[in-house]
């Protein structure tokens, strides 16, 4: 489905998703026009479905970053949607993910500071339906971020 | 820091949903003229209020049918360096974030591969080979939303 010139393509727009139309086409080898026929085709497919813009919390004074980690209680059949649907009120929680595994469900959670962090964690998160227990990772440093798949 | 109006919390939302729009067609969703809505939207970026973006691709259909979040535990810390073990997790090409985090584990790593197999071939060989690895916590990424975030606050 994909040849070898949607992969370099897709290898170089990811690991430099702002890059200008002109620069990608030049390092992926093809010509501009090549570069939107095969970009407009990736979107068709459904296979580019994309450019999110990314905030920088940080800059704009959310300075603390904690992976929550939570089993539930699965004695209640209804503990994941409503645990979730909860979850989403809350407007500090940034991602919310599902798994197969020891942990049941993680949200990332940011803050502006430890003390909002504390009053977040004990007044709308604790409080979130059907937790059986909760354990938090604090970020301390991002060393590795991308989206990017080993194309 | 930055003061935000409520335009300019429209236009991170609108960016953060679709970061190609121009500022033409920013401003006219948002009753600006052009020039206005870039100079915001330069306000913004010379704030560092946007990290690079991110590129939503199909992984599934691109072949990465399996993500894993992997917690992991550093066995003799003080021995093999974080800087070290760092360097070495980062340079595989499967494993897209990396963050040093305090709790019950010293890193926490996403990890993509095409399938099970794929992923174990990538755990066995890469990831219990590091300088320094100890516990690890794996858990299968079933389902995945992203929030907007607490723009309602900023």
């Amino acid at each position: 489905m994909l040849d070898d010139t949607d992969r370099r393509i897709l290898r170089h727009y990811q690991a430099e998703p702002d890059i200008a139309a002109s620069d990608l086409a030049e390092r992926a080898g093809v010509t501009p026009s090549t570069l939107t026929r095969r970009l407009e085709r990736l979107r068709d497919k459904g296979i580019l479905r994309g450019l999110c813009g990314v905030i920088n919390w940080q800059a704009l004074g959310w300075e603390v970053e904690v992976s929550l980690r939570v089993t539930l209680d699965k004695t209640q059949p209804r503990a994941f949607d409503e645990f979730i649907a909860a979850a989403r009120e809350v407007s500090e929680v940034m991602e919310i993910q599902t798994f197969l595994g020891q942990t049941d469900v993680r949200l990332a959670v940011i803050a502006r500071d430890m003390a909002h962090y504390q009053q977040l964690y004990r007044k709308r998160l604790l409080t979130l339906p059907h937790i059986n227990d909760i354990e938090a990772l604090m970020h301390v440093a991002r060393v590795k971020d991308t989206e990017a798949l080993p194309l | 820091m930055i003061s935000l109006d409520d335009t300019d919390r429209a236009l991170i939302r609108a960016l953060a949903e679709d970061a190609t729009q121009t500022a033409g067609a920013l401003g006219r969703a948002l009753g600006l003229s052009q020039p206005a809505c870039w100079r915001r939207i330069k306000r913004l970026r010379e704030a560092n209020v946007f990290r690079e973006s991110r590129l939503d691709v199909d992984t599934e259909a691109l072949g990465f049918g399996v993500t894993v979040f992997l917690g992991v535990k550093l066995a003799t810390k003080g021995r093999v360096s974080l800087e070290d073990f760092e360097r070495a997790v980062s340079a595989i090409p499967e494993v897209q974030i990396v963050e040093h985090v305090l709790g019950l584990f010293d890193y926490r790593l996403r990890v993509v591969a095409r399938d099970i197999p794929d992923f174990e071939r990538v755990l066995r060989r890469r990831i219990m080979t590091l300088p320094g690895v100890g516990n690890l916590e794996a858990n299968v990424l079933l389902s995945e939303e992203r929030r907007a975030g607490p723009l309602d606050l900023i």
